[in-house]
């Protein structure tokens, strides 16, 4: 058994850009995933953070294979997913599962639980009879602290928190090693977050899982994850442990993201060093050449940024970042100036917004 | 005197062969000029109906019964008619959505958008509206005003969009706007640079802002005083160092407990309320919080508790019986005792949930039955 259960190596997923009615002719490609290189250790949680069209989504569920890999491999326990055939993919899918963000459009709304979590068993021909199946169905329902009677019960009798707490057991109940999780918490009242963060912490010491924590809020990722990859336009700009990454964050991006995060406490909101960054994120259609954040960078420096594209490289044990100039910031000697927003002038007859396709149905 | 004084607000939606439903159930606040108040709960508290409600938008007759009082400026907002409404909307009180796309009418450009409540309140039009209207957009960060004038919603991006609909709201420099969760469709780093945006304008034309979130970090570090709603009622006034610092009402203290905050030790649990939004008491009953609270006592169940002013604070109220105690207090030290004593006995303390919620709606206690 190695250490590392997931290994990802210099994934790209790129969705094509097609114009015309008939002939559909590709005009360029959408590049959601550009080169991401990552590992994620048995027993921990990958927390995978950046703003909406940033890919992080596109990545979770292309190490599921859930999106077509343009290139690059997955490697889940020694086995390169993108190379099995279908019919080994599908028993594999068992040892990872998805949970969704937004419980209510992601269970059927005509099966009750019952019915939802025994389908995933009858699938993957999991449990001799109906009565062992139902002896896990409950067993897993207990671990996400559903009562019995939640059974015969269907999606719309329950409030978010609990269908969160049923996404989670529908992923439970197969007894995965790797669990992707997108945006499990965002839909979530406040309150119940912090109950389905819990509920997740506990899970992963009881069963031994390994997580992949997909989100948008650098708080709920620093609260629950061991190591944290910050994405921006389709590649990792930055990873490190958790606690590093919030004491001594390198990347100009994360520390502007680090930055724009409200903290629920007057006196650190009060003296806390904000760094605006200027601008929208660019399309991922036509991403800026060499590093991809120089147009917002308020760092940047003349020629090497704009020309080369700064490798993913390890300052310290475990932290890596693609800055150039990430000593220099570090130490001081580099001090941030004002960004002029770049106009991002898109002529009338070219496609207007070109975002990466919405979430496709659920395919599990 | 207050700019706007909301006194014992309600919001009744009573649809025939429906439930009905006390979406706001006498909410009282006040907002001087200049000041940046905020009202702050979770989905279904009734803070976005309580703003509809001061702006007379709630839909007229159709089983919706607004009672209490909206005090703007000496007239009260509830009472006054349609056409006079009107005059003071967008002039007077701006507001701004959540969802700037849906809020934005998609086939007509930005500038005949912004131009129309420029004409509307302030009589201008042709090119000086157009003037106007581009010295608006640059105001508020747009650049290359000019040409966004031009351009349709759809070909602005979000924080764009936000910016656009804040240029609308203080067209005409009301003395009060009301932003109804401006930033929650936002990214972060767009989220920071609209705070900052409203935090300016507000400074430099003395604009009184209603901050409506659900976000106690966004409260943090832009308004003066902080309201916390639960079902329909303030439950906690206070400044917000104050709120912070001392939170007395137990679903406060629940909320800021239950937020993973960025600055914490990695690992440390997060402290949830037990339960969810629907397990809640009609106020006339007691406490609306009581179900979920983890200091109920018998007198919780006694009618509706009453606000409290805190004995030294400054205007620090709030609405429950059995407060949490105050740090270094003797109550904190007796309770302290009282919980190790449980833990030593292996009974959970009463802050920790059960992590089952309780049971969905009503239908439960039966269910439970069945099995």
């Amino acid at each position: 058994m190695t250490a590392n259960l997931v290994e990802v190596h210099d994934l790209k997923v790129h969705f094509p850009i097609t114009r015309g009615v008939i002939f559909d002719k590709v005009i360029g490609h959408v590049k959601a995933v550009d080169g991401v290189d990552l590992t994620i250790r048995r027993g921990q949680t990958y927390g995978l953070v950046g703003e909406s069209g940033c890919g992080k989504s596109t990545l979770g569920r292309a190490i599921l294979q859930l999106s077509p890999v343009t290139a690059g491999s997955v490697v889940f326990d020694g086995v390169d997913l993108t190379t099995l055939s279908s019919e080994e993919l599908r028993s594999m899918r068992r040892r990872m599962q998805m949970i969704f963000q937004d419980p209510m459009s992601s269970l059927d709304p005509r099966q009750n639980v019952e019915s939802i979590l025994v389908e995933g068993l009858a699938a993957h021909g999991i449990g001799a009879s109906r009565s062992h199946r139902r002896e896990q169905v409950l067993k897993t329902l207990d671990a996400v602290g559903l009562p019995q009677w939640a059974l015969s019960r269907y999606p719309h009798e329950f409030s978010g928190g609990q269908r969160q707490r049923i996404g989670i057991a529908r992923a439970l109940v197969l007894g995965p090693d790797l669990i992707v999780a997108d945006e499990p918490v965002s839909a979530l009242d406040v309150s119940i977050q912090a109950q389905v963060l819990n509920l997740l912490d506990e899970l992963q010491t009881e069963m031994e899982l390994t997580y992949l924590v997909i989100a948008h809020d650098l708080a709920v990722v620093r609260h629950i994850a061991d190591t944290v990859g910050v994405m921006y336009l389709g590649a990792l700009v930055e990873e490190a442990p958790s606690d590093d990454l919030y004491r001594a964050p390198l990347h100009p991006y994360t520390r502007a993201l680090m930055s724009a995060v409200p903290v629920p406490d007057p006196e650190v909101e009060d003296r806390r060093e904000r760094i605006l960054l200027s601008g929208d994120l660019p399309s991922p259609a036509n991403p800026p050449a060499g590093c991809r954040f120089h147009t917002r960078c308020p760092w940047a420096q003349p020629t090497r940024c704009v020309e080369e594209r700064p490798p993913l490289r390890e300052l310290r044990t475990g932290h890596r970042v693609a800055c150039h100039w990430a000593e220099d910031i570090e130490a001081g000697r580099l001090q941030p100036h004002e960004v002029a927003v770049e106009l991002v002038h898109q002529p009338a007859e070219q496609p207007v917004e070109v975002a990466a396709p919405a979430e496709p149905a659920p395919y599990l | 005197m207050a700019l706007l004084d909301v006194e014992d607000l309600s919001v009744v939606f009573a649809r025939r062969g429906q439930r009905t439903v006390r979406a706001v159930d006498g909410v009282d606040f006040t907002i001087d000029a200049g000041q940046v108040v905020g009202l702050v709960g979770e989905s279904g508290c009734g803070k976005s109906v309580t703003s509809l409600a001061v702006m007379g938008l709630l839909p007229k007759g159709s089983g919706v019964r607004v009672g209490g009082k909206a005090v703007f400026d000496g007239t009260d907002l509830l009472r006054m008619d349609a056409r006079a409404m009107r005059d003071i909307r967008g002039r007077d009180i701006a507001m701004i959505f959540q969802d700037p796309l849906s809020s934005l009418n998609p086939v007509v450009p930005i500038g005949v958008q912004v131009t129309e409540v420029l004409a509307r309140h302030r009589g201008l039009d042709g090119e000086k509206a157009r003037k106007e209207a581009a010295h608006l957009l640059d105001r508020v960060g747009i650049p290359d005003p000019q040409r966004r004038l031009k351009e349709y919603p759809h070909q602005l991006s979000g924080g764009m969009r936000q910016r656009a609909l804040i240029a609308m709201a203080v067209a005409c420099q009301p003395r009060m706007l009301i932003a109804d969760e401006p930033t929650t469709a936002l990214d972060v780093t767009i989220q920071a640079q609209i705070l900052e945006l409203l935090k300016d304008l507000v400074h430099e034309s003395g604009t009184a802002l209603l901050m409506i979130t659900h976000d106690l970090g966004v409260v943090a570090g832009l308004c003066d005083v902080i309201n916390v709603l639960y079902a329909g009622k303030v439950v906690e006034t206070a400044y917000r160092h104050e709120l912070f610092a001392v939170p007395r009402h137990p679903y406060t203290v629940g909320l800021l407990g239950s937020i993973p905050r960025l600055d914490a030790v990695r690992g440390e649990k997060l402290t949830p309320i037990r339960g969810s939004v629907r397990d809640l008491l009609p106020w006339a009953e007691g406490c609306a919080f009581a179900p979920r609270c983890f200091r109920r006592v018998e007198a919780c169940l006694a009618g509706t508790p009453a606000l409290v002013e805190m004995v030294g604070g400054r205007e620090h109220r709030y609405r429950c019986v059995n407060p949490t105690p105050l740090a270094g207090s003797p109550e904190e030290a007796r309770e302290a005792d009282s919980q190790k004593a449980r833990s030593d006995r292996g009974e959970p303390a009463p802050g920790q949930a059960a992590p089952g919620e309780a049971a969905p709606g009503e239908a439960a206690p039966q269910a439970e039955e069945k099995v």
